[in-house]
């Protein structure tokens, strides 16, 4: 991936970077180790979520707290105020959230939405993904940090595109230079203007 | 974008630098502003509470800033970094994340000396104490380790100026055994000719000013981390208690793998404040876009002036790895293939006098206390940037009387070698 050298191998295994891309290493590199990943379940590369992302007009957030300290709240004020989104929040014990109402389940909102956003524990994904299916949305976007491996199989077996274990604000940003302001590499090489 | 991960020399010169989507601007812009505007109060209150990205004021991020930043991750393979006023900074503001009164580091004794008396003096008289290992064999540092106080490693990639050479991989062992970071400052082998993460370092540090900016014009220093450590692992439970100034958060609950960079701007830059200034990021940041060709010049010509030094009478030993007679010369090999960096030292026969005589004759090397600029630099550290060490401390660094100190630049390589002959001549008989 670039000069400083490894040993010369014909093996080489695609591994996730830290800035999100991919890329191919040799297999008995340091760094090949050291990303080595016991995960066999391989979500849409960075091009692909931007593409989710661009195409996407709503997105509901499952499990979306009132608690200005939870990272659903994060997110929620992120999407509302740094993009174009119409965003919608889901829960069932909550009765507003960011200003806006809170509605019980999915089947509720007055649209469907183009992307729902999880914020639920891993063995929870299985049902929130029936859920997704039975109202019809396309794609479900499972938060940072919570990884349901059989769940995501089954959901894209129903034909729905998955995302796990990736934050959507920071995705969102990464393309969209909020994370480039904060020092993170974006992985974004670009002669084009920065999209807005 | 293209889905791809681009080659080393065009990220140096691409990297964290999207054309300006206000201007269109193709250079870097520089933003010479000390606080920048907000679109509502709402906006104002989101990006106060770190619920939103966004610029407040240039202590905490500035674009130019920034661009710097991603550049210098991208180049190191981190997740992010932060960028400060000078390189000391970057590793105190690590520290001061790190480590408070009652905790234990374990460091390196071949570092830098203005490393030594930070952590010696300062941090020691806030309450944070540090083993220095005169050993480059990790079960030393292993050894040195207090369970439940130490809280990092800390080493530098390529020391200065005895050349040792640190085995990154067996300190991340020793390190991740005990559920403690590995701290690397690699100043003097920047990302071209070692990138610590590789090989298991979880935090790389960098005084700016050297080759990254590469001419000896703008003081800097950046952090960065690899977004491996799992800093949810109770060695360090502020990442893991509420933070009542920012709303109740919890750095690891809200940011995960971004917690440790996330949490270094928005406390250690808020409260310490030594931010980078924006004019200073633009001179480094175009800097680093010749990197990759300056430090294989600089370390063409550091082979050919070390082998020259190594093969004359008038000099008594050459310390640069890479050189087959250095005790570290296969690490180097693994560690840095392509050479380890173009900062060595050399014993001139005749001891202090002959070293400060050698010195006070050169005539294109000059005489200061830097290293990392396009020319080439001498000095004695006995007596100048490692004089404020004990005579044990010099001992332990390496450093004998007469000891001379070179960064080789990346002048016409006949020049240096001419300037160091005349001025080996005129030491003769001192």
């Amino acid at each position: 991936m670039s000069d400083t050298a490894v040993a010369d191998d014909s093996s080489t295994e695609t591994v996730t970077l830290a800035n999100g891309l991919t890329c191919a290493i040799p297999a008995s590199s340091p760094l090949a180790k050291l990303l080595k990943s016991q995960r066999t379940w391989v979500g849409p590369g960075a091009k692909e979520r931007l593409g989710i992302l661009r195409k996407a007009k709503s997105i509901a957030i499952v499990g979306a707290s009132p608690n200005p300290a939870r990272s659903s709240y994060f997110v929620g004020t992120y999407l509302q105020q740094s993009s174009d989104y119409r965003v919608y929040f889901v829960n069932p014990n909550a009765s507003e959230i960011l200003g806006q109402p809170a509605y019980p389940d999915l089947a509720s909102l007055p649209e469907v939405p183009d992307i729902v956003d999880v914020f639920r524990k891993a063995s929870d994904i299985p049902s929130v993904i029936d859920d997704v299916l039975a109202i019809g949305a396309s794609t479900v976007w499972v938060q940072l940090g919570i990884w349901n491996e059989e769940a995501a199989v089954y959901g894209e077996s129903q034909g729905l595109t998955v995302v796990m274990d990736r934050c959507i604000k920071v995705e969102h940003a990464r393309f969209h230079g909020g994370l480039h302001l904060m020092g993170f590499d974006t992985g974004v090489i670009s002669s084009r203007r920065q999209v807005r | 974008m293209a889905d791809r991960e681009y080659g080393f020399r065009t990220r140096a010169i691409h990297a964290g630098n999207v054309p300006d989507s206000a201007t269109g601007a193709r250079a870097m812009p520089i933003y010479q502003s000390s606080a920048f505007v907000f679109d509502s109060t709402e906006d104002a209150a989101a990006r106060f509470a770190l619920q939103k990205y966004g610029n407040i004021y240039s202590r905490l991020a500035n674009p130019t800033v920034a661009s710097f930043e991603e550049r210098i991750a991208s180049l190191e393979g981190g997740l992010g970094a932060v960028a400060t006023a000078s390189g000391l900074s970057a590793q105190f503001v690590t520290f001061a994340s790190l480590a408070g009164a009652g905790d234990h580091i374990v460091a390196s004794s071949t570092l830098y000396g203005g490393s030594i008396t930070q952590l010696d003096v300062t941090l020691r008289r806030f309450g944070i104490d540090t083993t220095f290992v005169a050993s480059d064999d990790p079960a030393d540092y292993a050894a040195a380790i207090i369970p439940g106080r130490t809280k990092l490693l800390f080493a530098e990639t390529v020391a200065n100026p005895s050349g040792d050479i640190a085995d990154i991989a067996g300190l991340a062992d020793v390190a991740h055994a005990a559920d403690i970071p590995l701290v690397i400052d690699s100043t003097i082998a920047t990302p071209f000719l070692c990138r610590p993460i590789d090989w298991g370092a979880d935090i790389v540090v960098h005084s700016a000013t050297k080759f990254l900016g590469g001419h000896g014009t703008t003081l800097g220093g950046v952090v960065v981390e690899s977004g491996r450590f799992d800093w949810s692992n109770h060695t360090f439970p502020l990442f893991e208690e509420t933070v009542p100034h920012y709303g109740g958060l919890t750095w690891h609950g809200n940011f995960g793998e971004y917690a440790f960079l996330t949490r270094l701007r928005a406390e250690q830059l808020r409260d310490i404040g030594p931010a980078l200034a924006p004019h200073s990021a633009f001179l480094l940041a175009q800097g680093v876009e010749t990197l990759p060709y300056r430090m294989q010049a600089h370390v063409d010509n550091a082979r050919a002036v070390a082998e020259w030094l190594d093969a004359d009478d008038r000099v008594e030993a050459v310390h640069w790895a890479g050189l087959p007679s250095h005790r570290h010369h296969e690490r180097a090999q693994q560690y840095l293939p392509i050479g380890p960096g173009a900062v060595f030292s050399f014993d001139v026969a005749g001891g202090r006098a002959a070293g400060q005589k050698v010195i006070e004759n050169m005539q294109l090397a000059s005489h200061l206390a830097n290293i990392g600029d396009a020319k080439t630099l001498i000095i004695h550290p006995g007596s100048t940037t490692h004089a404020q060490l004990t005579e044990q401390q010099l001992v332990e660094a390496g450093i004998g009387p007469g000891l001379v100190r070179l960064s080789v630049g990346i002048e016409d390589v006949a020049d240096i070698i001419d300037d160091l002959d005349q001025a080996l001549d005129a030491a003769k008989g001192a």
